[in-house]
């Protein structure tokens, strides 16, 4: 356990010049007055602590960043919740699951050595992989999303592993997908439980090694955060660069020509892709490059975007639900018909919101960045127009 | 109730010296290994004592259990039970925890269609199992590892040979391949 004076350098908490703007910006706080960081932070550091370690607030933080975007004294705030939370699951204290834990389970049963998770049943015969190669295809938790909630939300999560697959075909890149790929432990991380997190970092990284892959490419925020940032944070040096589809994209236009696609879409930063990775712009670029389609921007949007209002699958209550439909409102607001995210886990919250009584009235369709490309190539299966 | 159901004949003494481990139900692995160890002991070869947890709505199929044991149906003792209220209360969740946990197999057992106390809740179960099968299958575990089976209060026999077949089923498919390791991915709270 690191000590309350490590937490406090790392955390930055005694540069805060108390004005206040976190509590003002951060999503969660926005729909719940009562929940304050500044307040955590001197409860955790000043005042004992003992009792944070067992509040329910713990969890509830997104980790989302917005906080330290807006911050003038670079108060870690996430940083520090996420220290405490590796304290509080040494104790054997967790959150609240959602989904009765079945993705908790899921990433539990993948670290384990000895299991050959069966992840590539989805390849269609027309998509050209191979085993070995430069480049990797990182697929993430979608094929675990399909089954649990595909039918619920009325999309396929797959259509977006599919779509990228052909994308990059399309682009002339030949991915390795591997069978036996692990979840990339971004979530296990974000909940403090640092040695599950290590295992499946580990096993990921010596896979990636032994298909020879230079570059690795993902269709997740969140696995594009872990495998670059984190691997190299807390494993050490990867020697692989990793990079979202959309910037893999946007850096390829010349070679891709589009058919066209009729929509007017408003894109939301998810908040791993943006404020964490930097990556604002490709995907604008891309879409604005698309014939058909029109971008109408939100009100808060790049580093100020609005998150989706839960995340690792844990803690999510009425506020979430809150946030996304605020969210989904500033959307429709803008005019625009569809939503377009870069993050598959985006993509379940606003749909789930949607299903909601209160949700179900916001008339915006939501949709992922790569099935918006790959409609507008002519390759998609999947309608990415579902979903109304 | 259940402790009368998985009492072999005749050796009632030993259930009931188990019954506290089953309580603890902490480690069913541990317990696993003890018991083979046992077997293994009497038998001078090991064997695969498959490590099963039974999901059983209270209003039928639990009652299904209890029925078999007052029947005195043979079958096989190689079972937790855990009573829900209905199996439409039985989410993936529950069953992959289970199997993360050292569980060779999962039972879920619930009351015919038009006999679920909730009315649906058992068409809910289809639904909720059908996605557990997806996310077991894509873990790469067998997905005879899992099992969805009707069982009402009446068909006390019926329980006991739903009971033997699946721990046939389980022999055939071996050890979980999470439990081939030693040290098990760990507990979440
Ligand atoms: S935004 Fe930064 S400086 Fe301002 S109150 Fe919050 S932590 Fe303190
Ligand atoms: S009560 Fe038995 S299945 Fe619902």
């Amino acid at each position: 356990m690191s000590t309350k004076k490590e937490q406090l350098k790392k955390s930055r908490a005694n540069w805060c010049l108390e004005c206040g703007k976190c509590t003002a910006v951060r999503p969660i706080s926005q729909a719940n007055g009562t929940y304050s960081p500044r307040r955590l932070l001197a409860e955790g550091l000043f005042y004992g602590g003992e009792d944070l370690v067992s509040d329910s607030s713990l969890w509830s933080c997104l980790t989302c960043q917005l906080c330290s975007a807006r911050c003038p004294a670079d108060v870690k705030y996430s940083n520090y919740m996420r220290d405490v939370r590796e304290d509080a699951y040494k104790l054997g204290i967790g959150g609240q699951p959602t989904h009765s834990g079945a993705m908790q389970a899921v990433w539990d049963i993948q670290a384990s050595p000895t299991l050959l998770p069966n992840r590539t049943e989805w390849l269609e015969p027309d998509m050209k992989v191979q085993n070995k190669g430069d480049f990797v295809y990182f697929v993430g938790c979608l094929p675990f999303y399909e089954p649990l909630f595909g039918k619920d939300f009325d999309f396929s999560p797959l259509s977006i592993a599919r779509d990228t697959v052909r994308i990059l075909n399309r682009i002339g890149i030949e991915p390795v997908v591997m069978d036996t790929e692990r979840c990339c432990g971004h979530d296990v991380y974000w909940l403090g439980q640092q040695d599950k997190f290590e295992t499946l970092a580990r096993l990921n990284i010596e896979q990636i090694k032994a298909s020879g892959g230079k570059t690795v490419i993902t269709a997740c925020p969140e696995c594009a955060l872990a495998l670059d940032h984190l691997y190299n944070k807390h494993i050490g040096p990867t020697g692989f660069q990793v990079k979202h589809i959309a910037e893999v994209v946007a850096d390829n236009l010349d070679k891709l020509s589009f058919n066209g696609y009729q929509s007017e879409v408003t894109y939301q930063d998810p908040c791993r892709l943006g404020r964490f990775l930097g990556v604002y712009d490709q995907p604008r670029k891309v879409l604005e490059a698309i014939p058909g389609v029109t971008l109408r921007e939100m009100q808060r949007i790049k580093a100020g975007a609005i998150c989706c209002g839960t995340t690792n699958w844990t803690h999510c209550d009425a506020t979430s639900k809150q946030i996304q439909k605020r969210r989904l409102t500033e959307a429709r607001d803008t005019g625009a018909d569809t939503m377009v995210t870069a993050c598959p886990k985006c993509q379940i919250h606003f749909r789930c919101a949607r299903c909601s009584p209160e949700g179900s009235t916001i008339d915006i369709k939501v949709t992922d960045f790569v099935n918006v490309v790959a409609q507008a190539l002519g390759l998609s299966g999947a309608d990415c127009r579902a979903g109304e | 109730m259940t402790t009368a159901t998985v009492t072999p004949r005749g050796t009632p003494g030993k259930q009931a010296e188990k019954k506290p481990e089953t309580k603890a139900g902490k480690k069913p692995g541990n317990q696993a290994d003890k018991q083979a160890g046992k077997q293994a002991e009497k038998n001078a070869e090991p064997q695969f004592i498959p490590n099963i947890v039974v999901f059983a709505c209270n209003w039928c199929s639990y009652a299904g259990a209890d029925t078999a044991g007052v029947n005195r149906v043979q079958h096989s003792p190689n079972f937790r039970i855990i009573r829900t209220m209905c199996s439409g209360r039985v989410t993936p969740g529950f069953v992959l925890k289970a199997l993360q946990l050292g569980a060779d197999g999962v039972l879920v057992s619930g009351c015919h269609f038009g006999d679920c106390h909730y009315q649906f809740g058992n068409y809910r179960a289809v639904e909720l199992f059908e996605k557990t099968k997806g996310l077991v299958r894509t873990l790469g575990l067998e997905e005879g590892r899992v099992r969805l089976e009707w069982v009402s209060a009446a068909e006390g026999s019926r329980w006991g040979e739903v009971i033997n077949e699946f721990e046939g089923q389980i022999k055939a498919l071996g050890p979980s391949p999470l439990n081939l390791h030693p040290k098990r991915s760990g507990q979440t709270a």
